[in-house]
């Protein structure tokens, strides 16, 4: 059962601090309300995985791994490699995340991880039939939450990305009914690359990559996932509050705009 | 290997007309009716297309356990669950990860409506039970689970109302089908509040240009104020009154 | 300036019931310059306050109210009695007329009440920090022993009274019993013989249902006499 979650650790006073000064333009780490705060991205970082990034967004901390094994294809589709993305809220990134089973921040992230990279067709599943409807490649994409300064959905969404776009494995073919595995190592067949915005609003205000203590005040927020051909593949509005439908249009405009920059970053960094 | 071409389903005919006869701007049947259920302090069941859907209220009530309790208002909580013979393929009735993430999307469509500080420490539970599915579950159980908040006495702000959108054959279409869903190209899940002007469930998924979302997204909200008209609709026929014939009085209208 | 809603007009959550300087009352509230419905009920304009008068909702214990209530624990000074509302009520012993004072040991107490004794009381104490307090001192207030106990929705209380007593009081005299209705929808009906009793409770419950018709003072007094034709002792 989903609850009302605990109030948020700012007295009202915190709050009242950051909504005036977003009243004015500005923001309490001096950031634009369009401007996206530091971001590093490492690629390939834990050898073992297929593939795997590393993303620091502002303090916020993510770890995204790659692992592709065998499986066997759904029943409706025979011939397409799968794709599940899994995302843990580590007890270590923050005082009250807590260990057991995901709860239901972490599933909704990793379904609208899951949606932005299964919607825009980032990854050519038919490529990774090995034996139709007998075997297929599985691709696990596990998404690591290392640190929460906010905006996790993002950070986790470009995290999955740079692993996916960094993430190899063996090249192999179907031949005579049996599969072969070559020495060669070959890149995970991308065709799209996602880019998770999320913007929030607080007050009457709307801003982009909110810190930790900006989702504490904040009305709600609304994620915009776009693919390279500016095609909006997924969205996720969350939080107590509403938005307008002007507020909605005036969001999505940005945000598909926005996910240019942040696209480019991910991918030059495989080069 | 596979070929993606060879299944492709038309969605769309010759006229333009939709699997099940609609036109792409057209809603599917909509029936509410409140107050279904005696045990529960409100309920609503709605059959929105094939989809039927029943909700219940309890509360507000005592917090249990204590220490989930807010000081200054009622906790919500909310369970959206399918029944296991509610789609094609039996689902197992332990809730999925779908279905928690939609209880939590669906409680924070209907949280903003629910005046929840008149009720401090106490919990008040909304539960929403798909009995038959057909697309656009998590839309309509809004719709009945506003209506039995209603009907609980729980104060509102107003009534949430929901309604989805999409994309088939390429084209924007209101309130998709199961088959739509399915195979089509874009679904845009909507609730909406009238008077305020608020949305306060949007997702989406599939592929949609910025034109087509906010082509869709206009498309159901006009939908969401229909269904709100239903709404109230169905309140008075549940509360009909007969007035008093001896202290019937004029309508005050008094003019500054 | 304007109002927009008839008296007695079926009214929801959201629906416009004035504009301009009136007052928003009972489940009612100001957005702006307009005042709407919050929940589902009548509308009644008093002066020039708005006010709503709802159909269902959980009971919220006011000052002065009499409740009847069920003890469910017995803790150390007092007892914890469920009055069918979101907030449990607690009844301390230095509120009942029998407690000497110092001393609550906890048997002392179970002598008073036991869990499961249903009582009358009074709220002495609500407010939105605490849980609501109760005494049984005054007259008429205290442990129920005998009697059929109605629950009915507590919105409907003010109509099973009616106008001046109007309802209650036929209730009273057509059926022999007497009626001690409580704020929080437990009604005690006692004082007849059981066949008494059991059309008190009936016609209490036939008020519930059709709590918002016409000529129910008189349809619920047919009712009455049809049950009880053949079987009443004098009047």
């Amino acid at each position: 059962m989903s609850a009302t979650h605990q109030p948020t650790p700012l007295a009202k006073l915190e709050q009242k601090t950051i909504q005036e000064i977003i009243l004015k333009g500005q923001r309490i780490d001096e950031r634009g309300p369009l401007d996206y705060r530091p971001l590093t991205i490492t690629l390939g970082i834990v050898e073992k995985a297929n593939g795997s990034a590393q993303v620091y967004l502002g303090k916020t901390k993510v770890l995204a791994g790659v692992k592709i094994q065998t499986g066997t294809p759904f029943e409706d589709t025979p011939n397409e490699g799968i794709l599940t993305v899994n995302a843990e809220f580590v007890p270590l990134a923050y005082p009250t995340f807590e260990t057991g089973p995901p709860d239901e921040n972490s599933i909704e992230l990793a379904r609208v991880v899951d949606r932005g990279i299964r919607e825009s067709k980032a990854i050519d599943l038919q490529k990774l039939c090995i034996e139709p409807g007998k075997k297929v490649f599985v691709v696990f994409v596990d998404i690591y939450i290392l640190d929460h300064d906010g905006n996790l959905i993002d950070a986790a969404g470009m995290a999955a990305l740079g692993a996916l776009v960094n993430a190899k494995m063996q090249e192999f073919e179907w031949k005579n009914n049996e599969v072969r595995y070559k020495e060669t190592k070959m890149l995970l067949p991308m065709q799209n690359y996602p880019v998770p915005i999320t913007s929030v609003k607080i007050g009457n205000s709307v801003i982009v990559d909110p810190c930790l203590e900006e989702e504490q005040v904040m009305n709600c927020r609304l994620t915009v996932t776009t693919g390279k051909n500016n095609d909006v593949c997924a969205m996720q509005k969350g939080g107590l509050g509403t938005f307008t439908p002007e507020e909605i249009k005036q969001i999505i405009s940005s945000a598909i705009q926005k996910s240019k920059d942040l696209r480019e970053k991910i991918i030059s960094k495989v080069n | 290997m596979g070929n993606k071409e060879k299944d492709k389903v038309r969605l769309l005919d010759d006229k333009g007309l939709r699997v099940d006869g609609r036109r792409l701007d057209e809603l599917r049947p909509v029936k509410l009716e409140v107050g279904v259920l005696d045990k529960a302090d409100g309920s609503a069941y709605i059959e929105h297309g094939r989809n039927k859907i029943l909700a219940a209220i309890f509360g507000p009530r005592e917090a249990h356990p204590k220490h989930i309790a807010l000081a200054d208002r009622a906790v919500v909580r909310c369970r959206y669950h399918m029944a296991p013979f509610s789609t094609d393929e039996r689902k197992s009735p332990a809730p999925s990860r779908r279905e928690q993430e939609l209880s939590k999307v669906v409680r924070e469509s209907l949280e903003p409506s629910i005046m929840s500080e008149y009720f401090p420490r106490s919990t008040i539970d909304i539960f929403i039970e798909v009995l038959q599915a057909d697309a656009g579950t998590r839309c309509a159980g809004v719709t009945a689970a506003s209506l039995a908040l209603a009907d609980a006495g729980i104060p509102l702000r107003e009534l949430v109302a929901g309604c989805a959108a999409g994309k088939v054959d390429g084209k924007v279409a209101l309130d998709l089908s199961d088959i739509e869903d399915k195979k089509g190209d874009a679904d845009l899940p909507v609730a909406f509040m009238p008077k305020s002007n608020a949305v306060s469930l949007l997702q989406m998924d599939g592929s949609m240009t910025e034109d087509e979302l906010k082509q869709a997204l206009d498309m159901s909200i006009n939908a969401c104020r229909t269904i709100y008209e239903m709404q109230k609709e169905a309140l008075r026929r549940k509360y009909h009154v007969e007035r008093e014939e001896e202290e019937k009085e004029e309508v005050a209208e008094v003019k500054a | 300036m304007t109002i927009f809603a008839e008296r007695k007009q079926l009214v929801g959550p959201g629906d416009v019931l004035a504009e301009g300087p009136y007052f928003a009352g009972e489940n009612t509230y100001r957005d702006g310059s307009k005042i709407f419905s919050s929940r589902v009920g009548m509308a009644e304009v008093i002066g020039n306050k708005l006010v709503v008068m709802p159909f269902k909702g959980a009971y919220m214990p006011r000052l002065d109210d009499i409740v009847l209530g069920r003890v469910t624990d017995i803790g150390m000074s007092g007892w914890q009695v469920d009055i069918c509302s979101p907030y449990p009520a607690m009844l301390p012993a230095s509120e009942t007329p029998m407690h000497r004072g110092r001393d609550s040991v906890r048997q002392d107490l179970r002598t008073i009440y036991g869990v499961g004794d249903l009582m009358i009381a009074q709220v002495i104490a609500f407010d939105r920090t605490r849980d609501p307090l109760l005494t049984t001192k005054g007259r008429g207030l205290g442990k129920v022993s005998s009697g059929l106990v109605a629950r009915i929705t507590p919105t409907k209380i003010p109509r099973m009274i009616g106008k001046k007593g109007s309802m209650i009081t036929m209730l009273k005299k057509e059926t022999g019993t007497d009626i001690i209705p409580g704020q929080n929808g437990v009604v005690l009906v006692t004082g007849g013989n059981p066949d008494q009793e059991r059309t008190a409770v009936e016609a209490i419950y036939m008020i519930e249902r059709e709590a918002h018709t016409t000529g129910l003072t008189d349809r619920v007094k047919a009712m009455i006499l049809e049950r009880t034709k053949g079987t009443r002792v004098g009047q």
